[in-house]
């Protein structure tokens, strides 16, 4: 809690440089209604697309003579696409971005810094920080997501295990879990299940709670070597090694989200993305959430996608200008009444909350409470690779997580070395 | 690189096969030869274009590193330094060679196959030489979604099958050692097909009397099949294992499709085309051109050594 505090204070004196050094910027007060132009919005989610037509219908109401071309890229491609534009200063006019790629265009000058008519009070503080570099904020949070757990309530009543609490603690949460695995062996039931590839859905958010951090704040050295850290990771470990949760093998073969929707798991760790798979699944009416449980804190990662500019964008005005309406409460209230995103600015998100029977208000109260940056650099995709090369040795017990903790720290120190040359 | 040496073993078997008497009809050269280079170019063009070019843009870049957005700059040989240090590549070769070697164990299996095929009389032979052809057709994607299926370790028909006869199958996709024999199963599964049509297609050629004198002469099938169906079908099998060699060294798409990237197993399975795509991933281009290279010249290195042994052991007729 105090650490989000802090985070608060240096971001709002950030946000105070950036005010002050970024008069030169336009502004929607400023802009020229009447402007004509043609400009580009480059997004990868197809099932967006139908809010997105709305949102560009209400934008020309307001700016009739600015036609805007939709450019749709799956998310494999999208960010290899976009490197390429980047490189014959061809980029889209506006396009999505996320946190792991962010600071690789911001620090190479690609895009183009946010107006002032973009008040960051209105998003969760810890996304304005993920779009800022250098104390300049790039792009406008569209959407977020946080990770609670997700719990199937007839297993629990099946094993005779409570149901989780507000406030619970890790011990708790490692009891219920080996419980419940203990108790439903026989049908092949786990208490829990780890999605492991990438840490956003567990291993981020228990190196946080057990005090630690995944890079420093000024994203220039490893916290893996930390003791927190590898407390953090100690405790997934342990999930796995007792049998509380299944093996990395089996994760591979079944991935955790089959694993729960079949039954075959009591609990899963995930996030807000997962909303519409629970929701028009077998098993939604033994559906309910919990927040994660907590250690030294309470905290979990929160990540969300922003509408960025690019620099290089010839008709800047009527990019900014659509970047403005992108980021007006109007366009995330249309998003959360088509369901596919739960909205960044703050108070639209009633009606994604009420689109599912269990209790989705815990994403909400955990991304204003307890939400932690998502940890990146300018070359995150570097020390990712290296995440995922070295740490199922230590989930899987095959070395001692703190060997494993410290080698990922030296080299993903060298990575990040390597990036700031 | 493929389509290169295809073309290379389909000039060299005929070659080799009838030498073209020489000599004749020098009058007429010049002329055409003209019209040759004229049809041969349009291919040719495509082939420096999209082949040769790529060849040679590779090399330089592998003598770069890369900065994110096209900016490079030259670096000799750092990127074969660290390459020659690195224990990835090293274990990557050494995947590579292994599932190569198990893709081989296939072409035995085909040619027993082609035989039982080509016996005479046999009743549906096309519609069993569809059944064959049909994961070689089918999309490797798609082949790959069944076979995860199959191989899943908790809820899999395959270890479903084994513990009925007691005993308990791994997970055969996620385990290390176990992985990339699996993997070269389906890989074998695959190729089958392919490789069947080609050996086929060589044991058809056979002349029908040699047979006939052999069981004149009393010759079983057994040793009709190893004294006249082997050796005659030399050239078919040698141009299939080339193949084979050639696809062995390439493996990518089964085992990124099959095991996936977030696999435990993948880095001590990964193959050298793995490793050059997870090097671009990363946004290393230099280094992974010059995987690249490496790859080129392995390829190289086997083909030429499979064309220089072949001496020993293909008879042309």
């Amino acid at each position: 809690m105090r650490r989000t505090a802090l985070l608060a204070g240096v971001a709002a004196t950030a946000l105070l440089l950036t005010a002050c050094s970024s008069n030169d910027g336009g502004s929607a007060s400023t802009a020229d209604k009447d402007m004509t132009a043609e400009i580009n919005y480059a997004f990868w989610d197809a099932t967006q697309e139908a809010a997105i037509d709305t949102i560009i219908e209400e934008f020309n109401e307001e700016y009739p003579n600015i036609t805007v071309k939709k450019d749709v890229t799956p998310y494999s491609e999208f960010f290899g696409k976009l490197q390429t534009q980047a490189s014959s200063d061809t980029l889209p006019d506006v396009f999505w971005m996320n946190g792991p790629n962010f600071q690789l265009y911001a620090s190479n000058d690609k895009l183009e810094p946010v107006t002032d008519a973009v008040d960051p009070a209105n998003y969760p503080q810890a996304l304005n920080d993920l779009y800022s570099f250098d104390g300049t904020q790039y792009g406008v949070p569209k959407d977020y997501d946080t990770v609670a757990v997700f719990y199937n309530k007839a297993l629990f009543d099946q094993a005779g295990v409570e149901y989780p609490t507000e406030g619970w603690t890790w011990d708790e949460f490692h009891q219920k879990a080996k419980a419940i695995s203990d108790a439903l062996k026989a049908d092949g039931v786990y208490g829990t299940v780890n999605g492991l590839s990438g840490g956003q859905e567990v291993y981020y958010n228990t190196i946080l709670q057990a005090g630690g951090e995944v890079i420093s704040a000024d994203s220039t050295t490893s916290g893996y070597d930390s003791p927190e850290a590898i407390e953090g990771l100690q405790f997934v470990a342990d999930l796995i090694a007792d049998g509380s949760a299944p093996t990395l093998q089996q994760l591979s073969d079944t991935p955790q989200n089959v694993w729960f929707v079949n039954g075959k798991s009591a609990m899963f760790w995930s996030g807000t993305w997962s909303n519409a798979e629970l929701r028009d699944s077998a098993i939604v009416d033994d559906i309910e959430v919990a927040p994660l449980p907590k250690n030294e804190q309470e905290a979990t990662v929160i990540h969300g996608l922003a509408n960025v500019v690019a620099k290089s964008s010839k008709n800047k005005a009527a990019a900014q200008a659509f970047q403005e309406f992108l980021a007006s409460e109007r366009a995330a209230v249309i998003q959360a009444e088509a369901g596919a995103a739960l909205p960044a600015y703050s108070g639209t998100q009633t009606a994604f909350i009420e689109s599912a029977p269990y209790n989705l208000q815990v994403f909400r109260d955990e991304a204003e409470n307890s939400s932690f940056p998502y940890p990146v650099s300018k070359n995150t995709a570097a020390w990712n690779q290296l995440e995922n090369e070295l740490l199922p040795a230590a989930f899987s017990g095959e070395r001692p997580v703190a060997d494993v903790a410290k080698e990922l720290a030296e080299k993903m120190n060298e990575a990040l070395a390597e990036e700031n040359e | 690189m493929t389509s290169s040496a295809v073309r290379e073993a389909d000039v060299a078997a005929p070659a080799a096969a009838s030498a073209p008497p020489a000599g004749r009809g020098r009058r007429r050269g010049r002329s055409d030869l003209g019209w040759a280079l004229v049809f041969v170019l349009p291919l040719f063009a495509g082939i420096a274009l999209f082949y040769l070019w790529p060849i040679v843009r590779n090399l330089w870049f592998s003598f770069t590193e890369w900065g994110p957005f096209g900016d490079s700059e030259w670096v000799g040989l750092d990127n074969y330094i660290e390459l020659a240090g690195d224990a990835t590549m090293g274990r990557a070769i050494l995947n590579t060679l292994g599932y190569t070697a198990m893709l081989l164990c296939g072409v035995p299996l085909a040619i027993y196959f082609a035989s039982l095929l080509n016996r005479p009389g046999l009743r549906f032979a096309n519609l069993f030489r569809t059944a064959f052809f049909l994961p070689y057709v089918a999309m490797p994607a798609a082949i790959s979604m069944v076979w995860r299926i199959i191989y899943n370790g908790d809820f899999g028909i395959l270890n479903y099958a084994l513990s009925l006869i007691g005993i308990d199958g791994p997970s055969w996709l996620s385990t290390e050692g176990v992985a990339l024999v699996a993997v070269a199963l389906v890989g074998i599964w695959i190729s089958l097909g392919f490789n069947l049509i080609i050996l086929s297609a060589g044991m058809k050629g056979i002349p029908v009397e040699l047979y006939e004198a052999a069981s004149l002469d009393g010759a079983t099938r057994w040793k009709q099949f190893t004294t006249i169906t082997v050796p005659l079908l030399t050239p078919s099998i040698f141009f299939v294992s080339v193949m084979t060699v050639i696809a062995g060294f390439q493996v990518f798409d089964l085992l990124y499709a099959l095991m996936g990237t977030q696999n435990p197993a993948i880095d001590k399975t990964q193959s050298v085309v793995y490793y050059f795509f997870t090097n671009i991933k990363t946004g290393d281009n230099g280094y992974a051109a010059a995987i690249g290279v490496v790859i080129l010249l392995l390829v190289g290195i086997f083909t030429l050594l499979q064309f220089r042994l072949q001496k020993k052991w293909v008879t042309y007729v």
